[in-house]
């Protein structure tokens, strides 16, 4: 497995045992444009953590992902997201965290989906766009919300993303 | 819109219906309706959105949302005997069956 290593050369500490093993990223439609940077964010902490990610998504963001990450460092293993859904409804994959990039009205179906399908895992909605709190208001299912209003610049949405799970920034 | 899109479907709401205006659509616009959850299988896709999921039926034609992350939720109808047949048989009557979080 890679094993990322700090900017400042040192190498990551044991895993902390709050975090999970694997974690799943599910994508939405990549035109809002802190989606991306924020998944490699996210995934370049989770790595460092030990976790194991996945990121599922449609071609078009899966794509953008690949060019972002030639060598696979952030991202290893990618799906389409129908086939995820498909792997999570056999029984044949399983998380124990799920982050869900929500934007629109079809990325809150897709983390309602996720919770209904795994329901032990820690689901945390990442809630962004012109406009959050209208969608934030429909995710009135059991999960960890992060909601900020942010398009172009994911400033503040990575704050409270390092906040929520608890890494510097 | 995967195998889906290869069907002769019909839009009953456009892109940009959300799932609850889906859901409140099929119960009041079709006396014979049925609920499902997120994850079950209809014309070979998975169908997702937030539980429970309302299908109305009209003979053999089926109505269902059908979301896709880049579109948004569309309520599309499709006409097939042997899937109506098979939503009467495995889908519930009850709204809120047993939803467990």
């Amino acid at each position: 497995m890679w094993w990322p290593v700090y900017a400042d050369g040192a190498e990551p500490m044991t895993p902390a045992p709050v975090l999970p093993e694997n974690a799943l990223l599910v994508l939405g439609c990549p035109e809002v444009p802190v989606q991306q940077a924020l998944a490699l964010h996210i995934s370049y902490h989770l790595h460092r953590h030990g976790t194991e990610v996945l990121a599922a998504g449609n071609p078009a963001v899966l794509n953008l992902l690949k060019v972002s990450d030639p060598e696979k460092r952030y991202f290893p293993e990618m799906l389409v997201l129908e086939t995820c859904i498909g792997e999570i409804v056999e029984k044949r994959r399983d998380a124990e965290l799920c982050i869900v990039f929500a934007h629109s009205d079809a990325g809150i179906s897709y983390a309602a989906t996720m919770r209904h399908l795994l329901p032990a895992a820690r689901l945390v909605v990442v809630i962004f766009g012109k406009d959050p709190e209208p969608l934030s208001a429909a995710a009135a299912f059991p999960c960890e919300k992060i909601v900020e209003k942010a398009v172009h610049n994911p400033v503040q949405l990575k704050r409270k993303i390092n906040e929520a799970f608890g890494w510097a920034a | 819109m995967g195998c889906i899109e290869n069907l002769p479907y019909e839009m009953i709401l456009p892109l940009g219906a959300s799932f609850k205006e889906c859901r409140e659509y099929v119960e009041k616009n079709f006396t014979e309706f049925w609920y499902v959850d997120p994850g079950y299988k209809l014309f070979d896709e998975y169908i997702i959105g937030l539980p429970p999921i309302a299908l109305g039926i009209d003979g053999a034609r089926i109505v269902f949302p059908y979301t896709k992350p880049c579109h948004g939720t569309y309520l599309l109808a499709v006409v097939d005997d042997g899937e109506a047949a098979r939503v009467r048989k495995t889908a519930r009557k009850k709204k809120f069956p047993e939803v467990k979080w």
